[in-house]
This record gives C-alpha cells, sequence and structure tokens, in this order.
C-alpha cells in the first residue's frame, strides 16, 4: 500500500522534450528545400502592377527576365531617377537587350530555344516609351513570347 | 584507473541550433511562382509594309494618352467600362451572308463589328503613359476576350475556356485528354481569335 501512495505524492513528470529538435528539423529541412535564392539583386524600384487575366509561368529555367523602374534609392546618386532597365546584375541601356537575349539563348539547349520566355518585371510607374523600346529590341532579337509579370488583383487598382 | 565511459554529449542545445536555421529560412524563403498576362510580339519587320484594309466597322479603337486617360472609339471612357464596351463589339454580330456570326448575342449594330473573326482591337498608347495603365487595359481586353470564350465553351462543351486551359497547362493531365482539351480549345479560339493589335507609341 505504502508503494503506490509514495508515488502519487511526486506531481506531474515533466513533458519530454527529446522529440522536439526532430520536429523542428523537420521544419527546417522543408524550408530548405523549398527556398529559392533570388537570381538577381534588385536595383531598380520594382512594384508590380496588379492583373487577373493571368497565366502562370511554370518552367523557371526556360524565362529570362528583364527589370526597369526607377533605380532604387541608394543607386539614385549615380543613376538619376530617370526609370532604367536591369540585366542580369547590372543596368543596361536598351541596345544591350538583343545581346542579352542572345547571351541567354546560349545558355540553353537547342531545342528548348523556342520555349524560351521573356518576363518584363516594370515598375507600374514606368513610362511606357521605355517599355515600347524593350519590346521593339525584342522584336529584333526575335524573342517573341512575352509575359507581363503582375502581381494578382483587380486591375483597377493600378490607376489610382 | 579503471576505464570510464566516454561522456554522454549534452543535446539539450540542438534544439536552439535548429530553431536558429529554421528561422533563417523562413524569412528568406519566398515562395512566388510568377503569373502575368502572357503576349507574343509580331515579327520584325524591317520595311514599312502597307496596312492591310480593314473596314472601320470592325475596328475597336483604344487610346490612352499621357495623362493616363482613355479615348474608346472617339469617346472618352472610364477604365471600368472598357471591358463591357469591348465585349459588345466583339459580340455584336453585325455581318450577314459569309461573315455572318452564327453564336453572337449582340445588337448586331451596323456600325460595330460583324463577326468576332474578323473583329480587331488597336491600341495605341502615348510613351508617357504609365505602365500600370497599360496593364489594366490589356487586362481588360483580355478579360473581354475571356468572358466571350468561356461563354461559348460553357454553350459547345459545358466547360469554360480558361479551366480548359488550366487543365492543358497541368502536367497531370494525361496526354489523351490533352488531346481533346487541345482541339476545343482550338475551336474556341479559331471561333474567337484574339486580334489585339499594338501600334508604335506616339510621343
Amino acid at each position: 500500500m505504502s508503494k503506490f501512495k509514495k508515488k502519487k505524492s511526486e506531481g506531474q513528470p515533466a513533458i519530454s522534450t527529446a522529440s522536439l529538435p526532430d520536429i523542428v528539423f523537420m521544419l527546417l529541412f522543408f524550408f530548405m528545400v523549398v527556398t529559392v535564392m533570388r537570381q538577381n539583386t534588385l536595383m531598380v524600384e520594382n512594384k508590380l502592377p496588379f492583373a487577373d487575366q493571368t497565366e502562370k509561368l511554370d518552367k523557371k529555367d526556360l524565362v529570362m527576365y528583364i527589370y526597369a523602374g526607377k533605380p532604387s534609392p541608394r543607386y539614385q546618386e549615380r543613376f538619376g531617377r530617370e526609370a532604367r532597365i536591369q540585366l542580369n546584375d547590372k543596368f543596361a541601356s536598351v541596345d544591350e537587350v538583343q545581346s542579352f537575349i542572345f547571351s541567354e539563348r546560349e545558355t540553353k539547349r537547342e531545342e528548348l530555344v523556342p520555349y524560351l520566355t521573356t518576363a518584363l518585371k516594370v515598375d507600374e510607374e514606368t513610362n511606357m516609351g521605355l517599355v515600347s523600346d524593350i519590346k521593339q529590341e525584342l522584336r529584333k532579337a526575335e524573342a517573341l513570347k512575352i509575359n507581363y509579370t503582375t502581381k494578382e488583383g483587380e486591375a483597377l487598382q493600378n490607376m489610382q | 584507473m579503471a576505464r570510464r565511459s566516454a561522456p554522454e554529449v549534452n543535446a539539450g542545445s540542438m534544439a536552439d541550433i535548429a530553431f536558429l536555421l529554421l528561422i533563417f529560412f523562413l524569412v528568406t524563403t519566398t515562395i512566388e511562382t510568377d503569373s502575368g498576362i502572357s503576349r507574343k510580339l509580331p515579327e520584325w519587320q524591317p520595311e514599312e509594309q502597307d496596312p492591310p484594309i480593314i473596314k472601320e466597322r470592325n475596328i475597336f479603337q483604344v487610346l490612352v494618352n499621357a495623362n493616363n486617360q482613355l479615348l474608346v472609339e472617339d469617346e472618352e471612357m472610364e477604365i471600368e467600362e472598357l471591358r463591357q464596351a469591348a465585349v459588345e463589339f466583339l459580340d455584336n454580330g453585325g455581318g450577314t451572308g459569309d461573315e455572318a456570326c452564327d453564336f453572337c448575342q449582340g445588337a448586331g449594330d451596323p456600325d460595330s463589328s460583324v463577326n468576332p473573326t474578323k473583329a480587331i482591337i488597336s491600341l495605341v498608347n502615348n510613351r508617357g503613359t504609365e505602365y500600370g495603365t497599360y496593364i489594366a487595359v490589356q487586362n481588360e481586353l483580355v478579360a473581354a476576350y475571356n468572358q466571350l470564350r468561356d461563354r461559348e465553351a460553357q454553350r459547345l462543351f459545358g466547360t469554360s475556356f480558361t479551366e480548359m486551359q488550366a487543365r492543358y497547362d497541368d502536367s497531370r493531365t494525361s496526354e489523351g485528354a490533352k488531346e481533346t482539351l487541345k482541339e476545343r480549345i482550338e475551336v474556341i479560339k479559331d471561333m474567337i481569335p484574339q486580334k489585339l493589335s499594338e501600334a508604335e507609341p506616339t510621343s
């Protein structure tokens, strides 16, 4: 009888946290696998416009990115406030677009070249002049498949 | 001295280290799938070519100026009304004989388009137009096409056009199903082709 009594008086045992690291590791591995590191560091402001009639860009390796917009605050001293194009990690002028497309094509397998898409990530405050200059260059480079990257949302928000 | 067993490594701080890494990856993760409006640019033509002759009634003129204002068919318009106006234009079905449109539900206005296959939306923007406005206009025009295509797909195949496209792009759809989907998508695309012409921007 006294044996049982003794146990009861000890109070509640502590919850074992031995499996906590396992749980945390599981989450850790999930996020490690899912994480995609940004390919390019943005040097321009990039507030994308909204649209709701969108299509998804699936194959990420078949997409070439062209950024455009006002230089970010820390580059404004050197590059001014006028909207500019960013290719890879540096600012570029309009006539460099063609050579950029060609060099991107070089890195892809030949049979995949027709499926290459150009994603235009353009800040919503950019003037259309710059965008149509880019489009003209893309036409000259025969990169005809383009995608205006947008955020999901009502397009009317762009007008405010 | 007697053999001592090696002391056990204290694993109590492993959780802390794992948490630290976890938080790092949590913060850096951006689960982003890029989506946007897909377009196909026309091929580059070095020489100036004479534009083909198109009847005035089959053209839906959309002008956007540097102040982001819209001029649609020579009338000022708010962006909210653009989608409806474009649908009415495409769906007008004013044609007779060869040009007749057997599925259109529009008013049959003699000054508007004869058939969706003939109807062209012409978009001209200014160099000073904001990109956001341009995307909004593009979005509304694509929405107008999608609305009509959805309606026809619903009537013919009992499912919407956008859904058919989504299923076609889905890698889980079997090859056989893709064949029929592709056929159906082509049928709809032939009925209502997306004829969106963009002119050089005015300065």
